[in-house]
């Protein structure tokens, strides 16, 4: 079944090192992809996988080390250059003119002309529609790309990269959006591409997608390269404890839950949403200390509403919430926090992070009125940094320096500084919504680990997802909302894939 | 793990102070491709610059006088910029500051030092309310704070020149408000340099009477202690980290319980007083007196220039205040000896911003520079 031509080396890199000051993003890394070739690359989120590829593609100068494209060193110093040698990137957010056509884009740059600069657009048709049927790569060249389902946008950059030639084609994340569907497609694609002798790398952190569709994997880890094998020879769990360091865990231990009083009591909440529609609708529940709450549901049925008004981050049009004995319908949200209840947001770069600044900064950002860390009004950076250190320590965040900004921080680091704060602050009742949203498999069992110990300390959990997974796999009971109501409540021992989820479809039990 | 020095040397060469400089750099080398134009020679016109800066300390002391309220008000809109707000209304909290300094220096009794700070206490909260009301219309209602200042500018316009025809303040006729009492005054031996014994000293000491034939005052060290204040308030206070936060991102900051409506009023507030300040300091130490304004004065829009240059930072603002007023005095003198045209110094000053906002060409250019070095 495969096409990998030995003889030939398509991509070598040898021993790159890329500094970002004195910040070693890649450690030495080498990497060969021969013709006809999928080739993974897998490390955790902020191991140096993408960095590496911009390398290659030339957005990035290596500080040390050889490229070589099909035997010959070469110098990329742009994008240009990497498209001459026949390199195509297809990047995680898609750079495409929305309002322009499929094949407008796809010609974008390398427009086939008439006599007199003159675009000949039926030309360009004509070879978009010749590419697309010798790959498989169906789309509609005359369809406008806001129109297209995401899907068929990365098919899109896909033709476009192969419109300009491109024999080594780099794929960056390129499962992350789209759905089961579609990726098995992409899986598809992919086969046809290789057969016609391309070679493909594909950066990613979700396993079974390498074992599915990858040939060989190199791994890296905090910059370092770690090992390169043969995808049939080993296992997921294998490549995962390659990826991370350490043995991992799908499934996360924990006890039976012994809940206690209410921690928090809503009794027919009603919110609007921007528009003035009520996105929460006579919401009740109660959550117990010493239990993890999963409410599940497909996005937009008032999650993210709710939260808000549980956070005072958003008025209540009716109703109550109770935290413990008190009354926080109407509270600020300094007054909620003062009064032990916490949040890990769902989007961490607008709700949960201050980007532009440092880690030992963000980590502050409720707590810096109090002593330590200020005075009368004056900060104490030397407490401050003291307990940027010390939660760079218990937490793990990488790399290791309170001040970096947060911007700097790959996106499961980001959620760790979040965590340790959240945490830190030792709340009655967290909140946590979409916590792992965009998070590799060691992030995830970290948060997951995170959040029952939290239990376990006694302490309320109210879990939102959208994955059903991770509340299967996480809470101990189960809420299902459906257009901003309560539908069905029921303990994890009893639930399944099927019942919960005909419940997020808004069917009765 | 960096050392103060070599961060100051990193900042030197890839940082934004290099930006700066270089910025700096290109402004006089277009400024003198323009004169080279014009027809006279760059390098003499800039020798006359020089020259009409340090080569007599009268000059050197001009210059800190036409800085200071630069300095200040490029201290105002630096405020409002660190914390996310573009405050195009220091000229008018400017004028407002310098009507009620000029007011409350004519109209009250006090004794000297009492006085003094009665004035720019006024001024300060005047102009600071005048800010907040700005910030205090976005925050309940939503108006843009560019908006709001501008049409502020020209209400603090109006009301200055409707005072100054207040028969009891404005001296008839003149367009300008009666000078106000000495009490009120901050130049540096004012008084004393005018009466005999001062003068018959001042003839044995020409330095210092050089220094002393212009207005000095104790404005250029208020401003001095301004931008410490301001350095201090933004990085090393809770105030200055929530207003921060508010002004990077005002959602985070709102989840960590930060007021951000509130961190919005008093931003302006803070940069309105900064602004009035300036306004004072201009008033009670150079010109004693307000007159009827045709139009804007400038001072508050130079600030916004300030405070680009100095990279929105307290000591930035004092170093590009005092470029700027050594470059608008300094200039003036082109005219004079060369008969060059004045306006080659805003051309120049305005390319100069032009480069500062545009790092993205200066980086180009530094690692084309040390690309070229290390091949």
């Amino acid at each position: 079944m495969t096409s990998i031509d030995f003889s030939h080396k398509a991509v070598e890199m040898i021993d790159v090192v890329k500094k970002f000051g004195d910040f070693v993003a890649n450690d030495r890394i080498s990497l060969t992809v021969h013709r006809g070739e999928v080739h993974a690359l897998l490390g955790e989120n902020g191991a140096g996988k993408t960095t590496l590829m911009n390398c290659l593609y030339g957005l990035y100068h290596p500080t040390e080390g050889t490229i070589r494209i099909n035997g010959e060193p070469v110098r990329i110093s742009d994008p240009n250059v990497a498209i001459r040698h026949g390199i195509g990137m297809v990047h995680q957010h898609f750079k495409l003119v929305e309002p322009f056509t499929v094949a407008e884009n796809i010609v974008l740059g390398r427009e086939p002309v008439r006599f007199m600069g003159i675009l000949d657009m039926a030309e360009a048709r004509r070879r978009v529609g010749e590419l697309s049927s010798r790959y498989g790569l169906s789309v509609d060249p005359q369809a406008r790309i806001e129109d297209l389902s995401v899907g068929s946008q990365q098919r899109v950059e896909i033709l476009k990269a192969l419109y300009r030639g491109a024999e080594i084609l780099i794929l960056d994340e390129p499962t992350a959006v789209l759905t089961p569907a579609e990726i098995k497609e992409l899986i598809g694609i992919i086969r046809n591409l290789t057969k016609e002798g391309k070679s493909i790398i594909i950066i990613t952190h979700k396993l079974h997608e390498i074992k599915q569709v990858a040939d060989y994997c190199t791994i890296i880890r905090r910059g370092v390269f770690i090992d390169r094998v043969a995808v049939d020879a080993v296992s997921e769990h294998d490549l995962a404890a390659k990826m991370v360091g350490r043995e991992v865990s799908f499934s996360v231990p924990k006890t039976e839950a012994e809940p206690g009083r209410v921690a928090l009591s809503v009794r027919d909440l009603a919110v609007k949403d921007n528009r003035g529609i009520f996105a929460v609708d006579g919401l009740s529940l109660d959550l117990h200390y010493g239990e993890i709450l999963g409410i599940a549901g497909v996005d937009g049925n008032g999650q993210s509403q709710l939260v808000e008004a549980l956070m005072g981050l958003r008025p209540a049009a009716a109703g109550r919430i109770m935290l413990g004995e008190r009354d926080i319908t109407s509270a600020s949200p300094r007054e909620i926090i003062g009064d032990h209840m916490s949040a890990i947001h769902e989007d961490r770069q607008k709700r949960g992070l201050v980007l532009e600044f440092d880690v030992a900064e963000n980590l502050i950002l409720e707590t810096y009125r109090r002593p330590p860390f200020s005075r009368c009004g004056v900060l104490s950076h030397q407490e401050i940094y003291r307990f940027g250190e010390h939660c760079i320590d218990t937490f793990d965040i990488r790399p290791q320096q309170a001040t970096l900004t947060a911007k700097s921080l790959s996106g499961g680091n980001q959620q760790k500084v979040i965590i340790a704060r959240e945490v830190s602050n030792n709340p009655d009742v967290l909140i946590a919504s979409q916590p792992t949203r965009g998070l590799d498999v060691g992030a995830i069992e970290y948060v997951h680990q995170a959040l029952v110990e939290q239990r376990d300390s006694g302490k309320a959990v109210l879990l939102i997802s959208f994955e059903l997974d991770e509340i299967l796999t996480v809470a101990d009971r189960i809420a299902v909302i459906f257009e901003g109501r309560i539908i069905g409540l029921l303990d994890a021992s009893e639930a399944d894939e099927n019942r919960v989820g005909l419940l997020m479809a808004g069917g009765g039990p | 793990m960096n050392g103060p020095a070599s961060s100051l040397r990193e900042k030197f060469l890839h940082g934004s102070l290099a930006i700066t400089l270089m910025s700096i750099l290109f402004g006089f080398l277009l400024g003198g491709v323009i004169l080279l134009v014009a027809g006279f020679n760059p390098l003499e016109a800039y020798w006359v610059i020089v020259e009409g800066v340090f080569s007599r300390p009268k000059y050197i002391s001009y210059v800190i006088i036409y800085s200071t309220p630069l300095i200040i008000t490029g201290l105002s809109v630096a405020f409002a910029l660190r914390t996310g707000l573009f405050n195009i209304g220091a000229e008018g909290q400017y004028i407002m500051g310098a009507l009620t300094a000029a007011a409350a220096g004519y109209y009250l009794k006090l004794p000297i030092l009492l006085h003094v700070t009665a004035a720019v206490g006024l001024a300060v909260l005047v102009a600071g309310l005048w800010g907040g009301l700005a910030g205090w219309f976005k925050a309940r209602f939503g108006v843009n704070e560019v908006i709001s200042t501008i049409m502020l500018n020209w209400t603090a316009l109006y009301i200055s020149n409707w005072a100054i025809t207040i028969p009891s303040f404005g001296r008839q006729g003149t367009g300008k408000t009666y000078e106000i009492q000495p009490s009120a005054q901050i130049d540096i031996l004012g008084e004393w340099k005018r009466t005999p014994e001062g003068i018959a000293f001042l003839r044995e000491h020409p330095m210092l009477w050089d220094i002393l034939k212009s207005p000095v005052n104790l404005g250029f060290i208020c401003a001095l202690i301004l931008a410490f204040a301001v350095w201090y308030t933004l990085n090393r206070t809770t105030l200055g980290y929530e207003l921060r936060a508010v002004g990077y991102n005002p959602h985070a900051a709102e989840a960590g319980g930060i007021d951000v409506k509130r961190s919005i009023v008093v931003s302006m507030l803070i940069s309105g007083a900064l602004a009035g300040a300036a306004g004072a300091f201009q008033v009670l130490g150079v010109s004693h007196r307000i007159a009827t304004l045709a139009i804007m004065e400038g001072y508050g829009f130079d600030g916004i220039a300030v405070s680009l240059i100095g990279n929105n930072s307290g000591p930035g603002c004092v170093f590009a205040g005092l470029l700027f007023g050594g470059l608008k005095y300094g200039g003036s003198k082109i005219q004079d000896v060369m008969g060059a045209p004045t306006e080659v110094i805003n051309i120049m000053i305005g390319i100069i911003i032009f480069f500062v906002a545009m790092p993205k060409l200066i980086r180009l250019i530094l690692n084309f520079r040390e690309r070229r070095r290390r091949t």
